[in-house]
């Protein structure tokens, strides 16, 4: 227990080759599921095949025209932090996962995925799904990962409010619909309807994703600090799929198959120098 | 252990061993977010129920490696399980005898015992090593509803013990 608890090498050792033996469990639980989906998707008609085929194809047209513009519009970011002498930002890499199980204690927020150490799955990296942070990976072993979520009441994200750029830490408070500010001041501005993203500032999470809108600020005379709570944007309680991401500037785990491939620049920098600006990155 | 005739006691190994299975399946399987909260404690049932009718046969070390598996699938702290088991099956074993002859619903109730002191060291194990532990009253639920579920838990592993004649 005590090794465990100190994240003792050995512990993680033995943990991961034991989840290794459970997760035959873990498919079991889930096999409805994808039998199901299996199912439906061998008995769709063609009509509506086709139908969404078409509805596909007009979509990725569209995202194919953003992505245009995304590509002209990072090139001159590029250049222009390139001017600014700040250090070079690489893009993230994504690698899609699903969620195959949910923790079955309703007081712990943990998701496993169905991609693991083999698919250089790391311990701390993070988590997304289409609308925002969903959370961190905490372990992994072979075929599949634990997760855990920014609702979570022992997870903390270091987030800045878009509007301005103040920043606080949010952390988990046990209910899936709600994050909280700590250490706001009273005076601090931030209104209800702001949206957080993260800020970078806790090296794990890659600054500027979505992390929740603020719903509630309240001012009590009782307490030394504003009381905020906020609504995490990604879907926490109905994610199927997440995106596992590996940060721009942590280019020493490559996942073995990438979805935004990024294009090879004459002027990469060199390690070393990477990790050192790294910070300073995070800061502008 | 020495005593037990070893024709019975291979064959019927897989017996227990199903009812734990079974038992891990519905402790992790997924449940609509309200019924979470009243998810009974099926692996401790399971375990009692084993300590109750062969305690010669599941003993502490039997819950040790229940209650390591039981954390490995749930993803908390390696031993925090094992050691709220550990403390049941201590307990189970030590009045196995008496418990066994108890009247059904008097049996529940010192499953409710049983459970709420599992509850309450898997509580304090995690109090002691996140600082986190949850301070919600539907916490204890689970020890209600394995004690309502206790006389179904009986009499379905009893039978099952029965017709594969697990000694």
């Amino acid at each position: 227990m005590t090794l465990d608890h100190q994240k003792h090498p050995v512990a993680l050792e033995s943990r991961a080759y034991l989840s290794l033996l459970v997760s035959p469990m873990h498919w079991l639980l889930n096999a409805p599921v994808t039998t199901a989906a299996w199912v439906e998707e061998q008995i769709t008609d063609r009509r509506h095949l086709l139908e969404e085929n078409a509805n596909l194809k007009a979509e990725q047209m569209a995202m194919q025209a953003q992505l245009q513009k995304m590509a002209a519009l990072e090139t001159e970011n590029r250049r222009l932090r390139e001017l600014m002498d700040s250090a070079f930002k690489v893009a993230d890499q994504l690698l899609i996962a699903e969620l195959i199980a949910v923790s079955p204690d309703p007081f712990s927020h943990q998701i496993i995925i169905n991609k693991g150490k083999k698919d250089k799955i790391y311990a701390n990296q993070p988590l997304l799904d289409a609308y925002g942070i969903v959370g961190q990976i905490i372990e992994s072993d072979p075929l599949t990962s634990r997760a855990l979520l920014i609702t979570d009441v022992s997870h903390g994200i270091s987030v800045q409010i878009n509007r301005n750029g103040v920043r606080a830490v949010a952390v988990g408070t046990g209910s899936i619909h709600e994050l909280e500010l700590l250490h706001v001041p009273d005076t601090t501005d931030i209104k209800v309807g702001d949206l957080l993203v993260t800020s970078g500032l806790d090296g794990r999470f890659p600054a500027g994703y979505p992390v929740g809108q603020v719903t509630e600020v309240k001012h009590d005379p009782g307490h030394h600090f504003a009381l905020i709570k906020a609504k995490p944007s990604a879907r926490l309680d109905r994610i199927r799929e997440v995106l596992v991401i590996w940060p721009g500037d942590q280019q020493q785990n490559q996942p073995p198959f990438l979805l935004k491939k990024q294009e090879s620049d004459p002027k990469q920098p060199d390690p070393v120098n990477l990790e050192k600006n790294d910070t300073l990155a995070s800061w502008r | 252990m020495a005593v037990i005739n070893h024709a019975t006691h291979t064959n019927a190994r897989w017996v227990i061993l199903v009812t734990f299975i079974v038992a891990f399946i519905l402790a992790s399987h997924p449940l609509p977010a309200w019924a979470e909260y009243y998810r009974p404690q099926w692996i401790t049932l399971v375990l009692i129920y084993w300590c109750l009718a062969i305690p010669h046969r599941v003993n502490i070390g039997t819950a040790w490696v229940v209650g390591i598996f039981t954390d490995v699938l749930q993803g908390t702290l390696l031993g925090l399980h094992a050691l709220g088991l550990i403390l049941v099956a201590l307990i189970t074993l030590r009045l196995h005898r008496r418990i066994r002859v108890f009247p059904i619903w008097q049996q529940a109730l010192s499953i409710l015992l049983l459970t709420l002191l599992e509850r309450l060291v898997t509580l304090w194990g995690k109090g002691f090593t996140t600082g986190t532990a949850p301070d919600d009253w539907r916490y204890w639920l689970p020890a209600l509803t394995s004690t309502l579920l206790w006389p179904w838990v009986f009499i379905i592993l009893r039978d099952a013990r029965r017709s594969f004649n697990v000694k």
